[in-house]
Parts: structure tokens; sequence; C-alpha cells
């Protein structure tokens, strides 16, 4: 940040808006499909790869007859969580879909958890070996979220086929939620009122999975940003100590804060992904 | 007005209406998540989860305007 020509607030939040993608530059336009957003695919392996060792390690150090030691007991503890809340919600088998809740959940987690550290630290890191632009929070990129719900969705429609059988599972695309009648007329009326109920539905619960998720991150990631403008304009004109001391205070109270939404959104997205598993085994 | 200011009024408007409608959901749920806990006190530690879990599902309209909104002023989209 000691460049000679320093940014405006505007020009620092734009910078720290911007990806490290293949093309090196901002995107531009809304869809841009033949562009790759490097740094959120970078940190979400890496993330993802991080869960699996820690969740491999915690399996590894269990031994028989032993008292497990705290860090197994704390994983010993969501998986049972997990498990519990997946038997509590789908009724039928969950021997793959609460593995995939567990993932959801600690993944999740661990993503959101990167918008604690401070906003600068990994970007200007980046900078020093020459990445201009660079994120680290992959779920405040909304390819992210909206790619975790799509594979949801895919779930969920697998195991409405699995569980309902492919005839079954048409058949109540058309006959719920408003049912069928015997009138021909009105069944074709129905089923196609029902049809577009269930296409809303489906995308409606999609879109809303993956944005809830998205918009939390990225306003909250914002928010830090904007905190650090605080230090930011504190270091730059040396207006006054309560510049820094506000960047402090504020930036103190939305961590803790965060912490709290970071669990959260994490849960609720396993919750929400639990919920809609759940209705793709329940008959209407 | 310029289109940029009418950007900025947009996103103040999407984010002061979506916080009205979260707040006034939110307060209804805590009044009553309050009258469930004074009837019956044993139920808080199921209450109290539950309710952290609608919170979180009453926010998200209001969360995801506010991102969205945050999309408008800084991502650029309207020539900033």
């Amino acid at each position: 940040m000691a460049s000679s020509s320093a940014p405006t607030p505007g020009e620092y939040i734009v910078h720290h808006l911007g990806h490290f993608n293949n093309t090196l530059h901002a995107q531009k336009d809304i869809v841009d499909f033949s562009i790759v957003n490097i740094d959120s695919l970078f940190y979400s392996i890496v993330l993802a790869a991080l869960a699996g060792w820690l969740m491999l390690k915690a399996a590894k150090s269990i031994e028989a007859g032993k008292a497990p030691g705290r860090f197994v007991g704390a994983v010993e503890s969501i998986v049972e969580f997990v498990h519990e809340l997946a038997r509590s919600i789908v009724h039928g088998d969950v021997s793959k879909i609460a593995p995939l809740a567990l993932v959801s959940f600690v993944w999740i987690f661990l993503m959101n958890a990167m918008d604690l550290l401070p906003v600068d630290l990994l970007p200007g890191l980046g900078k020093l070996v020459g990445i201009e632009y660079m994120r680290v929070v992959p779920t405040a990129d909304l390819n992210v979220p909206l790619a975790m719900s799509l594979v949801v969705l895919l779930t969920s429609i697998y195991y409405g086929i699995k569980i309902k059988s492919p005839g079954g599972f048409t058949k109540e695309i058309f006959v719920a939620p408003f049912g069928t009648s015997s009138n021909p007329v009105f069944a074709i009326l129905l089923g196609i009122i029902n049809f577009l109920m269930q296409m809303i539905e489906y995308v409606s619960k999609t879109v809303s999975l993956g944005l809830r998720l998205f918009g939390n991150m990225y306003a909250g990631e914002l928010i830090f940003m904007l905190i650090a403008l605080l230090g930011g304009a504190f270091a730059f004109s040396a207006a006054g100590f309560a510049l820094g001391a506000g960047h402090f205070i504020a930036g103190l109270a939305w961590a803790i804060f965060h912490i709290l939404i970071v669990t959260l959104q994490a849960f609720i997205f396993m919750m929400l992904t639990l919920v809609y598993i759940g209705q793709a085994h329940d008959a209407h | 007005m310029s289109n940029l200011a009418l950007v900025a009024v947009a996103a103040g408007m999407i984010i002061a209406l979506g916080a009205l409608g979260a707040c006034i959901g939110i307060g209804i749920m805590s009044g009553r998540y309050l009258e469930g806990a004074a009837r019956q006190p044993e139920l808080i530690p199921k209450l109290r989860s539950e309710m952290f879990l609608l919170a979180g599902l009453i926010d998200a309209p209001f969360i995801i305007g506010v991102g969205l909104a945050m999309l408008f002023v800084f991502g650029g989209l309207f020539g900033a």
C-alpha cells in the first residue's frame, strides 16, 4: 500500500474486488464463461484438501480402548451432529447423504473462515510475487456458491428419480402440489400449473441457496474492506488517532460478529442441503 | 440525475426496504421465541438452535439484496 500514488477509496475497493483470473484483467461482463477465476479455484481446492486431511487425520488417530484426544473428540462430535441431523431430516438411507452434508459444512466453514484473515494479507503477499488481483474468500465469488447449489439440485433430482423411479418422479412433477383431476381438460390445465410451480420451486431453491451464502460472504468481505479503509486513511493522511482506533474497534466487533455468520451460513447451507434432499425422499 | 446517482439511490432503496422487512421478521420471530421460552423454559436449547436457523433464513433475502446492491455500486456494471 506504500505506493507513490495512493488509491482513492473507490479504487481500493474495486481493486480488491478483482479476481486473479486467466485474462489477468478484471471481468468486464456479468456473464463470461471464458474467464476462470484461478484464485477461487486455488483456495477452494486447498481448503478442500485441508478439510479432507484433517478428517483423515482424526479418523486414523482413533484407537480402540483409548480415550480420544481433544481434536478427535471435536471431529467426532461434528460427525455425530451431522449424522443425527441427516437421520432426522432424510427418511431413508443416509450412508451417502450424511457425508455430503458433512463435506458441505466443513468445507464451507473453512472457505468462509478465510474472511477472518486480514483483507490485505494474502493479496499483499500475492502482489510481492506479481499477482495484481486476488480474492481469498472463495464463497464470496458468486460462481462457487452457485456451483455448490447446482450440485445440491442435481443430487436432489438424482435421489428423486432413484427413490420414486423415473415414472413416479415425472408424475410428481405434473401432479404436485395441486393434485390432478379426473376431467381430462382440468387434468391438463392442472398439469401445466403444477409443472410451472415445480420449476419455479426448483429454480428458486437453487438460486436462493447459492445467493444466500454469496450475499453473506460478499457483504461481509466488503465491510471488512471498508473497515480497512479507515486504517488506510489513518496511515495516509495521519488525520488523527481516532481513525486508527475506529479501525481497530470496528474491525474487532465485525470480526467477532462474523464468527457467528461464518458458522451459521455453513450450518444453514448444510441444513438446506439435507432438507432439499429429504424433500426428494418424501412423496407428496 | 446521472446514471451513477440513480444507482446509488437504487442501492440505498434495496438495502433500506430489505432491512425493513428483515427487521420486522426478526422482531416478530424473536418476540415469539421469548414468549415460548417464558412459557416452557425446558425447551430453550431446542428453540434457540431453531431460532438461529430461522434468523439466517429470514436474513437471507436482505443479505442477498445487500450483496447485489454492493455489486451494483462497486462492481462497475453501470460504469463507475
